[in-house]
């Protein structure tokens, strides 16, 4: 362990690597590390952004969800309220025409039934003239008789 | 290693040996803690300044090289995306540094010089301490072989030389000095040698004067006589080894078993001193950010 002048050497290189280490390693390496960690802080930040967004997007989604729900429901019973209105008057119709069918059907009925009844009555005297005939066995003069007829027609 | 017992043959063969390994072991072990100087030969007083150590200097002056080019290539790779692994690892040093120094410096401006001078000084003095981990006569035999002197000195270890530790914490020194003066002024830092640490009152002044002296002598020769300490010791004990190994010819059981102990001592060693290694410059590195980090505080 001898000294000598290496030791002055050595203080020499000792500072002419620092100075170059300070000059040339040591600013773009820490500046890259500033850089990245702003990079790494941005991203985060943005990742926290988009977290809240997505938060608000299912939020609003969930509230549009609802209100078509209940928009749909509204409309559901619109719908049966109507389709019962118009059951209601399909039927009422139906009852309406079935009342008037009937209605028609007893007029015609009784129409028809006068009228078979008129046939009748015709076809009455005409038997009760034959009858009367083949009673009598002597014609009768059906003029003669013709009050006598009538009156008996409508006794019928 | 002279056997004079031994058979013929073995004699024969020692003598082979005891010329290729010349030297006792005493003289292998001086052989190699000699510095490749300017003389030529050991040097004979302590302290000689007319007297450089060219080895020292030179695997001190490749490793900082070396140092540079690690840095460089990491900074000429520098981008603010993904990094790589070794850009990763260069910045978790760079990190490693620049949180130490945040700690123990508050003065924005001065880490801009102080930081990057304790990254260059770990990384350093790392590689010069890693110097230690090849064989500690591979390098000297290349040279002998090279030079053609089969005598040629060489140490590779630039830490193991009191000149190199001390001349780095000598500029540490410096630093402290100048950041003393910039921080406090020229007044202020002279008038801080005289009032502190006992007091300001004249019968104290070269009281304080002189513990003020001693202070920085005693910091600036412990920080340097600790690396040096730590790695001369290391050296030599990677000698001592090596000195096993040289006996391995030795007769019956002992050479078998020197070689093994060589084997087994040389590896047990050589993965401690990693930490040795590792410890000592972060060490050198904390110590003078600590120093300079005094030399901004007022008593």
């Amino acid at each position: 362990m001898n000294l000598n002048a290496t030791l002055f050497a050595q203080l020499i290189v000792f500072f002419i690597l620092a100075w170059v280490t300070m000059q040339f390693v040591w600013p773009p390496i820490v500046k890259a590390l500033d850089e990245r960690a702003q990079k790494i802080a941005d991203g985060l930040a943005a990742a926290d952004k988009a977290k809240t967004d997505l938060a608000h997007a299912e939020k609003k989604a969930v509230d549009e969800l609802k209100k078509a729900r209940e928009s749909a429901a509204e409309l559901r019973v619109g719908a049966e309220k109507q389709g019962t209105q118009i059951v209601e008057e399909a039927r009422a119709e139906a009852a309406r025409i079935v009342a008037a069918a009937r209605e028609a059907a007893e007029a015609e009925a009784g129409v028809a039934a006068q009228r078979a009844r008129e046939a009748l009555r015709e076809q009455v005297a005409t038997l009760a003239v034959a009858g009367a005939e083949k009673i009598l066995r002597k014609e009768i003069n059906a003029q003669a008789h013709a009050d006598l007829l009538a009156q008996l027609k409508s006794e019928l | 290693m002279s056997n004079l017992t031994e058979a013929a043959a073995n004699a024969a063969e020692h003598a082979e040996a005891a010329a290729a390994h010349g030297p006792s072991a005493g003289e292998y072990i001086v052989h190699h803690l000699t510095h490749f100087n300017t003389t030529g030969h050991a040097q004979t007083s302590i302290i000689d300044f007319s007297v450089i150590n060219v080895d020292t200097l030179v695997w001190s002056i490749a490793t900082g090289l070396l140092t540079i080019l690690i840095l460089a290539l990491a900074t000429r790779r520098a981008t603010s995306g993904v990094p790589g692994r070794f850009q990763g690892f260069i910045e978790l040093l760079v990190e490693m540094v620049a949180d130490q120094a945040k700690g123990i410096i508050h003065s924005e401006e001065s880490r801009k010089y102080v930081a990057p001078m304790a990254l260059t000084v770990f990384v350093w003095v790392f590689l010069m301490n890693a110097m230690d981990f090849f064989p500690v006569d591979l390098i000297p035999a290349i040279w002998q072989g090279v030079s053609g002197d089969h005598h040629a000195y060489m140490r590779v270890v630039p830490t193991a030389d009191l000149n190199a530790t001390l001349g780095m914490s000598l500029g540490v020194l410096l630093l402290c000095l100048y950041y003393n003066i910039k921080i406090k002024g020229a007044g202020g830092w002279i008038h801080e040698l005289f009032t502190a640490p006992f007091g300001s009152h004249p019968v104290l002044y070269p009281v304080n004067f002189a513990m003020q002296l001693i202070e920085f002598a005693a910091k600036t020769i412990s920080h340097g006589m600790r690396l040096f300490g730590n790695m001369y010791a290391g050296e030599l004990v990677f000698m001592l080894i090596a000195l096993m190994g040289a006996a391995w010819g030795a007769s019956g059981a002992t050479g078998p078993l020197l070689f093994l102990g060589h084997v087994l001592a040389g590896s047990v060693w050589a993965i401690f001193h990693i930490l040795i290694v590792v410890l000592q410059a972060f060490i050198f590195m904390m110590l003078a950010l600590v120093y300079i980090g005094q030399a901004h505080e007022g008593h």
